[in-house]
């Protein structure tokens, strides 16, 4: 009788043994793995030429909503600027000048996201500059994580089927040279 | 007659005065905005990050951005907003990420119960390896005065049988 309720309990504690052993291993690699998504996540780099866009919808200052789906069969540029930045004020007036040629057009358009920026600043930034496409700011920074951006100004040029085709880190040097990537897209 | 005069003239003045300026004073309390303090703005800044300069908090943080940013936070307690508010405002334009302490929601409760969970087991983990270190030690320390017993038992036998014999 003694034996075999000491048999039963080692046979009870061995399970319990087990089980913890299991609990602890289960959350250890639960937890590896999600180390290992982060990384690579973050490892991941910012998206390039020929990756397919993720979708977004920007709210514009004048509470515009423009959904980047909504814009297949047009070439889109997306500029990501903010009135911080000094860099992006070399470009501001040449990416102007570059829509003016474009804006009649309906084939093309651009798109400013503005990021991690105060509202003020930025209404002024666009005044200054007379910037007449939209803009809206990236509300929680979630267009700016999508394209996993590495600074400002950051600028994606889409073909009509929504894949990059151009990507420029920095400042553009002038309209020319905005409008030179626009038209190889442009061409049938 | 000019005497009654002048201390009219005097009581009139001191009166125009008194009104005057109260009427300043009352005139500077509702018209200027309240003085917001840098401390005031900092409490609320020290408790942020911008997404632009990682590991730097708002309050010490010397980008143009992050000036910014404090200025806004001035204007908002400027405007009577508490600091629930602004960090809420702070929170819906850039995101959760700019928080010092994020919420415990989703993925985040792990960061509150990785640490503790982690020092609880690494302290079962150390009581167990001190008490099976020091169960080994004793069972090779009974060992060891088991074997000294056994041999003074044989030099005992020997002895005695040696007796015997003479």
């Amino acid at each position: 009788m003694e034996n075999r309720k000491s048999e039963s309990h080692t046979s009870f504690s061995k399970k319990k043994t087990i089980w913890g052993r299991i609990f602890v291993w289960g959350a250890l690699i639960i937890f590896l793995i999600l180390l290992a998504l982060g990384l690579l996540r973050t490892q991941k780099g910012p998206v390039g030429v020929g990756d397919k866009t993720p979708n977004f919808t920007l709210t514009t200052f004048d509470g515009e909503q423009i959904s980047l789906s909504s814009l297949k069969g047009k070439v889109v540029l997306i500029n990501f600027w903010a009135s911080w930045c000094t860099p992006c004020e070399q470009e501001a007036a040449e990416l102007e000048m570059a829509w003016q040629s474009y804006q009649g057009s309906g084939k093309v358009i651009f798109l400013g996201v503005d990021y991690v920026d105060t509202e003020p600043e930025a209404q002024a930034y666009l005044q200054k500059y007379n910037i007449s496409y939209p803009n809206g700011p990236d509300l929680g920074t979630r267009i700016s994580q999508a394209f996993r951006i590495r600074g400002v100004p950051e600028t994606y040029i889409l073909d009509q089927n929504g894949i990059i085709q151009f990507v420029q880190i920095g400042p553009f040097r002038s309209s020319s040279q905005i409008q030179s990537v626009i038209d190889s897209f442009l061409q049938p | 007659m000019k005497t009654r005069n002048a201390i009219k003239l005097l009581f009139f003045s001191i009166g125009m005065m008194v009104v005057f300026s109260s009427s300043i004073v009352a005139l500077a309390q509702s018209g200027s905005p309240p003085t917001i303090t840098d401390d005031q703005v900092n409490a609320i800044a020290k408790e942020l990050y911008c997404p632009v300069c990682e590991n730097v908090p708002l309050d010490v943080c010397g980008t143009q951005a992050c000036e910014q940013w404090r200025e806004l936070i001035r204007q908002k307690l400027a405007e009577g907003w508490s600091s629930v508010q602004i960090k809420q405002y702070f929170v819906d334009q850039y995101g959760y990420r700019v928080l010092a302490t994020p919420p415990a929601r989703g993925f985040n409760w792990l960061i509150y119960v990785i640490p503790p969970l982690s020092i609880l087991a690494g302290g079962f983990i150390l009581y167990r390896a001190l008490r099976s270190w020091k169960t080994s030690q004793m069972v090779n320390k009974h060992q060891g005065d088991n074997s000294l017993l056994n041999k003074k038992d044989d030099y005992l036998t020997r002895i005695e049988e040696e007796l015997k014999q003479r």
